[in-house]
């Protein structure tokens, strides 16, 4: 991505002033409402409760539309788009992938989460499991695929605005980088979760109504002719009819089909894995407002991959593949370029208009799904590790003055977590700025799915499981992930990958899903069968009798 | 949502985890459970008696009844999304040619299914929330209160 930064500074140099100045206006208008929702919610009394499930009395809306925008990242909303734009067809797998993954979220954890856990993941595998081994497990793997999930996210941060305001140097991509860190951890150490939920659902209104707006003007130029967009975005691309088929990006050699097959399975298994959403569920009082919640989710993330669909075949018949191709080589910019044109071009009121609309849209949010993700990380750290390390194991549901006093603890712990969660991942996204982001976002995904989803499927419906086999899952999905990562052609052996001068890549896929996941569920059982002692039933009963009615649920 | 800052007072009933169970007339007590007096359960939270009552329960004919039911629905729909989805995905990625075969207009077999998957997954939300609205939360919150007078651990908001 590195050598098109500039080529893509270039071309957007001429109108970047423009674009600059009301973009930065409307980026410190969003900026300034989620510091007012911030000192707002500040205000409250810090309880863990509060901190970590902002009060758990919000609406099954409010909190679809937090799941929503907690999961439409930037990378969805320009990436995808971007390449449908250059790929066509191969594009709107990614989407049909990431929408999917939510019939597991709803039918296979929401519901059984919110009745069993209270605050993370590892809540609900220690209600079966010895305390101490299964949440520095599960909270380890959380906080690892929550920074590789904030770091994409960041870097994506610095290039967006060296795209959109045509920043020819690092300098501003490094600002952008830091203060996106500083923002995000304000948010979570003063906001907590009721804030962060609150900047999710403005971001989300915000996003839907922009994702609305521009494919109303798609549809409108093309006269609501579906048929003719295609057309012309087959024409556009330069590749005809094979542009609407699949194949383009993915069809070549036998690896890389593979490796989109992985890519497709990390997508649908991880998204029940990822910390920030299964933290979530807590927010609302009950597994049936958990339920509904997705409900909405489904509906808005639904609705809005279908928007980026001609979102993207737009920016392929309008801009044309060829010029988002020279503007940047990923297709980051095919919305806002789509934007522009559609306003009236480059240099018109209306485009520059509509441009920086996109840009400020896009780093709202990206802005809000850091807070999200930091937010999840910090209560992994505070309610999982530290409890976990620093802490004899603390029943549920107690009530007594050492409790309180150790809720109050965690939520110190929690706001010193996101300073340094903001401060690892500022450092590492200013490492990694100048690499390609998509695979982290995959990365993050495999890891999820590896890790964290074998140990929850088991846990919930297993009755066998045990200590040993939830801490093998989730190493034994965690480490070969990592390890087949580092092994992998993204490290080494290709002129882009992150050390282009040595070649140790003995896998040949990107992205590690298909192998980890399976040896994840794999390790979880070998784990459980040469388990020194069984599974204790009547925890086992507890847990399925909890889950399924929600006796007992904070 | 913030009830300090004006919300709809509906919005909170509409969320009221007991709200289903005014709609069946008076409460009545699970037959196969007998009936423990909450404040002798309250005292004895030792984790055996608590898993003892959990046992009988999960024993119970009722508890059997929501758990098959909820199994019966989401195992096979899980089992046939996650095979829909896979083969879709195999597909586009090994056989372009027969995706790439047109359908109607520029519409072809790949863009028919990518939009079925859309669908697909909208039909099943729908039909997964329909048959928990249905078929398995008065059940589960009958067993929700029999639990919350036998061990007394139900939180009072």
């Amino acid at each position: 991505m590195s050598g098109t930064q500039a080529a893509a500074g270039r071309y957007l140099a001429d109108s970047a002033g423009e674009h600059q100045g009301l973009a930065v206006v409307l980026f410190t208008v969003f900026v300034s409402v989620t510091l007012a929702i911030t000192a707002w919610a500040g205000r409250r009394r810090s309880s863990s409760e509060e901190f970590f499930a902002g009060g758990r009395m919000f609406s099954p809306m409010e909190n679809g539309f937090a799941i929503a925008g907690d999961y439409m990242s930037a990378a969805s909303f320009l990436g995808i788009s971007g390449l449908i734009a250059l790929f066509g067809y191969d594009g709107l797998l990614y989407s049909v992938g990431f929408l999917v993954a939510w019939l597991v979220v709803l039918m296979l954890v929401a519901e059984l989460v919110r009745n069993c856990g209270r605050y993370t993941l590892a809540d609900v595998l220690s209600a079966r499991m010895r305390q101490r081994p299964v949440r520095v497990a599960a909270g380890t793997s959380s906080v690892v695929v929550s920074v590789l999930y904030l770091v994409a996210q960041m870097v994506g941060a610095g290039s967006l605005v060296g795209l959109l305001i045509g920043g020819q140097g690092t300098a501003a991509r490094t600002w952008a980088v830091i203060g996106v860190g500083a923002l995000m951890v304000f948010y979570v150490s003063f906001g907590g979760m009721r804030a962060t939920t609150w900047i999710q659902i403005v971001k989300t209104v915000l996003l839907i109504s922009g994702t609305v707006m521009l494919t109303v003007m798609v549809l409108v130029r093309f006269h609501g002719n579906v048929d003719g967009l295609l057309h012309a975005a087959a024409a556009g691309s330069g590749h005809g009819d094979a542009f609407l088929a699949p194949g383009l990006k993915y069809g070549g050699s036998w690896s890389s089909r593979l490796d989109f097959i992985s890519l497709g399975l990390a997508l649908v298994l991880g998204t029940a894995g990822l910390p920030h959403i299964l933290s979530r569920f807590y927010t609302v009082p009950t597994a049936r407002s958990a339920r509904r919640s997705v409900v909405w989710a489904i509906g808005l993330i639904g609705a809005f991959y279908l928007m980026t669909i001609v979102l993207g075949f737009g920016a392929a018949a309008v801009v044309g593949s060829d010029t988002v191709r020279s503007s940047n080589a990923a297709g980051n910019t095919a919305v806002p370029l789509l934007a522009e044109a559609l306003g009236g071009g480059s240099g018109s009121t209306w485009g520059t208009v509509l441009f920086a609309v996109v840009g400020a849209v896009a780093f709202a949010t990206i802005l809000a799904v850091v807070a999200g993700i930091t937010l999840a990380s910090s209560a992994s750290v505070a309610h999982d590790l530290y409890t976990a390390l620093r802490r004899p194991a603390a029943r549920h549901g107690r009530r007594d003055p050492a409790a309180d006093a150790m809720e109050q603890d965690e939520v110190r712990v929690a706001r010193f977590a996101a300073v340094g969660i903001g401060a690892v991942a500022i450092a590492l996204s200013l490492l990694a700025q100048d690499q390609n982001i998509a695979f982290l976002v995959g990365l993050a995904f495999a890891v999820a799915a590896s890790a964290n989803l074998p140990a929850l499927l088991y846990s919930l419906f297993w009755r066998r499981f045990t200590t040993r086999g939830s801490v093998w899952a989730i190493y034994g999905g965690l480490v070969p992930a990592l390890v087949l990562v580092v092994l992998s052609p993204v490290v080494s052996g290709r002129p882009d990958a992150l050390f282009p001068g040595v070649d140790f890549h003995l896998f040949p896929l990107e992205n590690p899903g298909l192998v980890s996941i399976p040896l994840g569920f794999l390790a979880g059982w070998i784990g459980t069968v040469l388990s020194p002692e069984p599974a204790d039933p009547g925890r086992y009963a507890e847990t399925e009798v909890r889950s399924l009615t929600g006796a007992g649920a904070v | 949502m913030d009830k300090d800052d004006g919300g709809d007072p509906l919005a909170l009933r509409v969320d009221d985890p007991w709200r289903d169970a005014g709609g069946a007339g008076l409460w009545v007590p699970e037959q196969e459970v007998p009936a423990v007096p909450p404040a002798g359960a309250a005292q004895a939270g030792a984790a055996g008696e608590r898993g003892s009552v959990f046992l009988e329960v999960q024993d119970s004919a009722a508890f059997q009844e929501v758990r098959g039911r909820y199994r019966g629905f989401v195992f096979p729909a899980a089992a046939a999304f996650v095979a829909w989805y896979l083969l879709y995905v195999v597909l586009a990625t090994t056989a372009p040619g027969l995706m790439g075969r047109q359908v109607a207009g520029e519409v072809n077999v790949a863009m028919a299914a990518g939009l079925a998957q859309f669908a697909t997954t909208f039909l099943l939300t729908w039909a997964y929330v329909r048959h928990a609205r249905l078929r398995r939360d008065r059940a589960a919150l009958d067993l929700r209160w029999t639990l919350a007078t036998r061990t007394g651990q139900e939180r009072v908001r």
